[in-house]
């Protein structure tokens, strides 16, 4: 075998094989040239801006910019060491530096992240810090007693050197103890932890919600007619065309207080003129509006999974003796199984990192981590903000990594 | 779906129940578009239907909200409405001013979107293209990233594209190019769904019976494939051009006020003081979606016409 195929050559006496193997490379690379410049634009307009923002949630030099001799200090002396004079006699240090260079505020920002009030305590003490004398232990601990903490100093550590995961312990709910430990923050502080898991049970409501919505209708589009159902697919699409902002303002005018719905109920005298029902600024708002704007990308993959479901299945059963309840259950609805995973996935992965709506009819309680992740921001929480999104990525990737698998990217549809 | 004749009562019942569920449905799905239109008419400041709307009084309605857009942010709204009048329209309204940009942002990041996107996705659909699942799923990845993520990387990126290389450049925060930069990466992943979805039912042998006919690659590509792929690059255009102008988080982030756009002003509308006006942007934003959405359907048939397949 190898022998015939080894004498094979082509007209101008190069081996085949040879010759195939160049003409190969030569096609994939030809391919591959055709995607490069869009995988190097998207490289640098979203991957490279993702990881450059990701890496702040790790890397953070407010504090150990601004304090060189403590940084000292801390390298020399491990965990547990005593706070003697050297060490305070470096706080001094930095702090007289800090008020020279003005970074006091920024350094105590970055130790404030962690225990939060001590930015003053910079700012306060760096003020006065060119006329602090020896000892320097008295004369700080004068200047405010907060110097003599233990957390304080544990805190003063783990920033000294820029690379840092308390912005990953502080948005998984969890702090430092003063010997070098971690521990959960108590109950009533706990926020983050909790909005993802809040996220995530909204998002698997909104999801079931189109599930039960979208599979009639797509049942139904399935199994019309081709030119009736085309006509009714129109319903599904025009809203999937039409901007987000937009259906979204139309569920405010519907839902508000003195709003279309609200208002159709007192006038048929179901509720009272005190009584209208608040539907929207608070979760009830995010869950309706949300389903309305997610529900096309359901029926869109179920829809296409059901039309190619043949019905004499369902008849051979009918026939058999089965029940149309037994039918549904045990012929029909397996069937229809890739569909429905594939919409759950996509809906459920679009909703977890949903942002316009919440902000705009959530209220309150209706707000998702992404609405968090724009607080931080605009409080150039920046740090944080990166440590939540980079949970948040983690936890849609993976979502996407899953429908990869099990669907297929190349079979998303749109229309 | 026909009643089969052997159904019994119970399942007549549920047929005809099940049929109004999809209406039901249905009618979820459309009211909210449709009850914005004859609400944007309303004579009053109200956000709901007035005893005139609904006896079909002509006092109930008027044009008012659709001519707070056009005043909006005039120099002289109450000026006689001559030629200067619209010339101070033309420059000065605020939802004007909106819609140019609006319209000038999603023509460029469409042309990017479309042109990188159909290359890529000629690529993507070759047999031999190496680590194709892998490109794939990074290419469509932006419309699966949660969108503030995309925003917040993007802000700091753009106020200093060139710190990765450890020095500055300028920004391009608050500039036309950096706000088309960031929609067309969000268009592409539609452009590539759409096109690889169209090159599917390509048949591979007219392009090689070109080539032995002796067209040069690019001449077989602009003769062959584009007029016969045309009508999956043009949905995919549409759709990168409706997300572009449908674009808010990402144009809050890093535009500056130049650049303003029509969501971003029906943004502000929304979160601060909300008006009827609102609701005229929204009827007419409808009306595009509805016009856009006919077009890429027309495409859609004209496509399955073109390669030969029959719709299923």
């Amino acid at each position: 075998m190898t022998d015939a195929s080894s004498q094979l050559t082509t007209a101008d006496g190069r081996p085949l094989k040879a010759a195939l193997a160049a003409a190969q490379s030569r096609a994939r690379r030809r391919a591959f040239l055709l995607v490069a410049p869009l995988l190097l634009f998207v490289v640098v307009t979203f991957i490279l801006p993702i990881g450059q923002m990701l890496q702040r949630s790790v890397y953070h030099d407010g504090f150990s910019n601004s304090a060189p001799a403590l940084g000292e200090w801390f390298a020399n002396n491990p965990d547990g060491s005593e706070l003697d004079e050297s060490a305070y006699a470096a706080l001094a240090t930095d702090l007289a530096q800090m008020k020279k260079d003005k970074t006091a505020g920024e350094a105590g920002t970055r130790i404030n992240y962690t225990i939060p009030g001590t930015r003053s305590l910079f700012t306060s003490s760096a003020r006065g810090a060119d006329k602090l004398e020896p000892p320097y232990k008295e004369a700080l601990l004068a200047l405010d007693a907060k110097w003599g903490e233990p957390l304080v100093w544990q805190a003063m550590r783990q920033a000294s050197s820029p690379w840092t995961s308390d912005f990953y312990l502080i948005a998984t709910d969890r702090q430092r103890t003063a010997d070098g430990g971690v521990e959960q923050v108590p109950e009533n502080e706990r926020i983050y932890l909790w909005l993802f898991g809040k996220t995530f049970v909204l998002s698997a409501v909104i999801t079931f919600l189109c599930l039960i919505l979208a599979f009639p209708i797509a049942h139904l589009l399935a199994t019309l007619p081709m030119a009736k159902s085309n006509l009714l697919m129109i319903l599904v699409l025009l809203p999937f065309w039409t901007s987000l902002l937009v259906r979204t303002t139309s569920w405010i005018v519907l839902l508000q207080g003195q709003g279309v719905v609200n208002n159709i109920l007192v006038s048929l005298g179901v509720i009272g003129d005190d009584g209208r029902i608040t539907m929207i600024y608070n979760q009830t708002g995010t869950i309706i509006v949300m389903t309305h704007i997610l529900l096309p990308f359901m029926v869109l993959p179920l829809y296409s999974v059901m039309r190619t479901i043949k019905p004499s299945y369902a008849r051979a059963a009918r026939s058999l003796g089965a029940t149309s309840w037994t039918t549904f259950r045990r012929i029909y609805l397996p069937q229809t199984l890739p569909g429905i995973g594939a919409g759950a996935l996509l809906v459920f992965i679009l909703a977890v990192g949903y942002y316009i709506t919440p902000a705009l009819v959530g209220g309150a309680d209706g707000q998702l981590i992404s609405n968090l992740i724009q607080f931080h921001m605009s409080k150039s929480n920046w740090s944080l903000a990166a440590a939540l999104s980079a949970m948040l990525l983690a936890g849609v990737l993976v979502l996407y990594w899953l429908y990869d698998r099990l669907v297929g990217i190349d079979k998303l549809k749109l229309g | 779906m026909a009643l089969p004749v052997y159904a019994d009562p119970l399942e007549r019942l549920w047929y005809y129940t099940y049929h109004v569920i999809c209406v039901a449905i249905f009618v979820f799905l459309i009211s909210p578009i449709l009850i914005i239109m004859p609400l944007s008419f309303n004579a009053e400041p109200y956000f709901t239907f007035t005893q005139k709307m609904v006896t079909f009084d002509p006092e109930g309605y008027s044009l008012r909200w659709y001519d707070l857009l056009l005043t909006h942010g005039m120099v002289t709204p109450d000026a006689p409405r001559d030629a200067s009048w619209w010339e101070d329209v033309w420059a000065n309204a605020a939802w004007v001013k909106a819609a140019k940009n609006s319209v000038i942002i999603g023509f460029w990041s469409t042309i990017v979107a479309t042109v990188l996107g159909t290359l890529a996705a000629l690529g993507l659909s070759r047999a031999e293209m190496p680590y194709r699942r892998l490109i794939m799923a990074i290419l469509i990845s932006p419309m699966i990233v949660p969108i503030i993520i995309i925003a917040t990387g993007l802000f700091f990126f753009y106020s200093n594209p060139c710190a990765m290389f450890g020095f500055e450049c300028g920004r391009l925060t608050s500039t036309y190019t950096g706000v088309v930069l960031a929609h067309a990466t969000l268009g592409i992943p539609f452009v590539i769904i759409t096109v690889t979805a169209t090159l599917i039912g390509f048949d591979q042998s007219l392009s090689r019976a070109a080539a032995s006919l002796g067209a040069s690659p690019s001449r077989t590509f602009f003769k062959i494939v584009l007029p016969l792929i045309l009508p999956g690059v043009i949905s995919g255009a549409l759709f990168a051009f409706v997300t572009s102008f449908d674009e808010v988080v990402a144009v809050l982030f890093i535009a500056g006020p130049d650049q303003q756009t029509i969501p971003r002003q029906m943004w502000n509308g929304i979160r601060e003081a909300i008006s009827p006006a609102i609701l005229s942007v929204a009827t007419i934003l409808v009306l595009i979606s509805i016009a856009l959405l006919a077009t890429v359907e027309l495409l859609r048939r004209r496509s399955e016409r073109i390669r030969g397949v029959t719709p299923q």
